[in-house]
């Protein structure tokens, strides 16, 4: 488990993390989310030791990180880069070394990667005659090429097409069951709700929310609660506790004052007629992420 | 790959990292085909101007001249002419006359003569032949140059430019390396992998192997050069200054790529690079130009040999010129030596604490604070 615990970090007079705490459950897939300029890169970059924080520790497991448990974790910076005229796998290779692999095991782990990643064919090729999506495939196995136990990634999911994007999520998911942390931010919303376990948001530097995303739906859901019946629902006005956000003939959006008032109104339903859809509206991440943020 | 069967890799030790880094280094400039062209030409070079060198000196072939009768013992006596012998003094002007030979020896029709012979010239005083076959006064000099004045100039030239040379072309290498790695941002990784210093260790031990490799071939080129063509005598005088020459680029040229490392971390594009290492671009030329302009200065040379920058040219010339005691290279070794340790000290501060500022050029101040 790896635990981030009181993390600030100032630049000069301007204070970029205010007592940012979060922790990475084994095995899970955490999304870190939070606009340009949050802290999220500097978390991260923290995190693997390449800044200090000016208090604040990380811990693994409650140890505080030293710099070779460090190599232990896979790491994929915000901006990318490889050596742009070293060949794929050789570049690979070399970062599996420096990472303490022999070298057998370094090439093979590099020629199971670029197998996986779909890159086989491009191996013997340089960085900077691969295209954009291939370059960061390339980049991908760099973070993964060491058998890491920890995953640290930055956006890893930018510039990737759709096709890519599935198999790099299967990828991580893969990481992620068989009980490596797996941490990693993302613009793509859509793509964090679907893979993600657990939701970390940041804003200005604070942690704003934090938790699985199922327990933050919850905090966050309203109570409102959608309705389709066969006949008209047109009735629910009249039910107490119930204020009717939208009207629609057989469709109706309600607010409930009480759980037991939105079950009464299913109960009533039933008796008038066949009930189609019931259900309690779920925020989307996206209104989540804009409401914690606000 | 679960967590009970994940392999476990133990971290490699600074050393094994240094040699990694290094080992890249000295791969990717193998691979450059701009470096393998440059070295090239530099080797040939190195070559053509012993080859040059020995090719002029053979062009000073004997003065030819033609000897008649009882001459002859006078004039082999000196061993500097190639004789043609003639049989009557008619034969020898006539040699004169065509060209065939520099001048004629012949026997002195007068009685009075001091040395017995007359020699013939065309229409000028052949003033070698007079001077050899002269007789002269006894001669002392008080203080001998060891070496010849237009031979010294050229050996301090070579110093000076093959240090130039290599110390720029690694130097620059080893400063765009360092941006390249910053711009590409693959630093980040590397800094979350290895400490900064095994990656500035790595990167000047394996740049400076190349370089000092470069020098070792110059030096061993030159050497069997000046063998194979036969001029052993100079092989002697300059061997020697060519072996301190290779001890002190060794040292003087970490020093050197540690300045370039440090200083080109502080600019995050290659656009920046040539104006970020110029201060370190005039430290390699001031001794260039001070070999070129004061090589027959002995206080002038004796100063740079002892200064860090500078000492890898001025301590060979100094030494081919005879003017070093034994114990000043070494002297000056070890202050080299010296000023290296602390010169990589600040520059791995510089390049530590720049390293990822991105963007604009972080100041001196600021890389060495904190």
């Amino acid at each position: 488990m790896l635990d981030i615990r009181g993390v600030t970090k100032s630049y000069g007079t301007r204070e970029v993390l205010t007592d940012v705490s979060f922790t990475v459950g084994d095995g899970c897939m955490t999304g870190f989310v939070g606009a340009n300029g949050a802290g999220k890169t500097t978390t991260m970059r923290i995190i693997l030791g390449v800044l200090s924080p000016d208090e604040g520790t990380v811990l693994i497991d409650s140890v505080p990180v030293t710099a070779s448990d460090r190599r232990r974790f896979g790491y994929m910076p915000e901006e990318r880069g490889l050596y742009p005229k070293m060949k794929v796998a050789e570049q690979l290779v070399y970062l599996a070394r420096l990472h303490g692999l022999s070298p057998a095991s370094a090439r093979r782990n590099t020629a199971d990667l670029l197998e996986r990643l779909g890159l086989t064919e491009r191996a013997g090729d340089t960085v900077e005659s691969l295209s954009l999506g291939n370059q960061q495939r390339a980049q991908i196995a760099a973070a993964l090429v060491h058998d890491p136990e920890f995953l640290v990634l930055d956006e890893p999911f930018s510039g990737l097409d759709p096709l890519a994007v599935e198999v790099v999520m299967s990828v991580l998911a893969g990481y992620a069951a068989q009980g490596a942390p797996v941490l990693f931010s993302s613009h793509q919303l859509d793509i964090v709700e679907r893979l993600c376990d657990d939701l970390v948001i940041i804003a200005d530097g604070e942690i704003r929310a934090n938790g699985s995303g199922e327990a933050l739906r919850e905090q966050h859901s309203s109570p409102r609660f959608e309705i389709r019946t066969e006949g008209d629902t047109g009735w629910i006005r009249s039910q107490p506790g119930i204020t009717v956000i939208d009207f629609d003939g057989d469709f109706a959006v309600f607010e409930a004052e009480t759980d037991a008032a939105s079950q009464a109104v299913l109960r009533h339903a039933i008796t008038l007629g066949a009930v189609q859809t019931f259900s309690q509206q779920r925020p989307s991440l996206a209104t989540i992420f804009k409401e914690v943020i606000a | 790959m679960s967590n009970t069967t994940r392999p476990v890799h133990t971290a490699p030790t600074f050393a094994q990292s240094v040699w990694l880094v290094s080992n890249r280094e000295i791969t990717a400039r193998l691979r450059s085909k701009s470096f393998l062209i440059a070295t090239g030409i530099l080797l040939l070079i190195s070559v053509a101007s012993v080859v040059v060198g020995s090719l002029l000196s053979q062009n000073e072939s004997l003065t030819k001249v033609a000897v008649v009768g009882t001459a002859i013992s006078v004039v082999e006596q000196t061993e500097a002419f190639d004789i043609v012998e003639s049989d009557t003094v008619k034969e020898a002007e006539a040699l004169v006359r065509d060209g065939t030979v520099d001048a004629a020896v012949v026997p002195s029709d007068g009685a009075d003569s001091l040395l017995g012979i007359t020699v013939i010239g065309l229409d000028s005083t052949p003033s070698e032949v007079l001077g050899t076959l002269s007789v002269s006064p006894d001669l002392k000099i008080l203080e001998p140059a060891s070496q010849d004045g237009f031979l010294a100039y050229l050996v301090a030239i070579g110093f000076g430019i093959i240090f130039l040379m290599s110390a720029t072309t690694f130097g620059a290498t080893i400063a765009q390396s360092v941006v390249e790695e910053k711009q590409t941002r693959i630093v980040e990784i590397l800094m979350s992998t290895i400490s900064v210093r095994a990656l500035l260790a790595g990167k000047v031990l394996g740049n400076s192997l190349m370089a000092f490799g470069q020098i070792v071939a110059i030096g061993l080129l030159v050497s069997v050069g000046l063998a194979v063509t036969g001029q052993r005598v100079l092989l002697a005088d300059v061997g020697p200054a060519i072996v301190w020459f290779a001890a002190f680029f060794a040292f003087g040229f970490v020093l050197l790529a540690a300045l370039y490392a440090a200083t080109a971390s502080m600019v995050s594009r290659q656009e920046d690079v040539g104006s970020a290492t110029s201060p370190v671009l005039f430290l390699v030329m001031i001794p260039y130009f001070l070999v070129v302009f004061f090589n027959d200065n002995p206080l002038v040379l004796a100063i740079m040999s002892y200064v860090p920058f500078s000492a890898p040219v001025g301590m060979p010339v100094r030494i081919f010129l005879g003017q070093a005691e034994w114990w000043e290279p070494v002297l000056s070794l070890i202050v080299l030596v010296l000023s290296t340790m602390v010169v990589i000290l600040i520059g791995s501060r510089i390049y530590s604490n720049a390293l990822l500022r991105m963007g604009a050029r972080v100041s001196l101040r600021e890389a060495l604070h904190r």
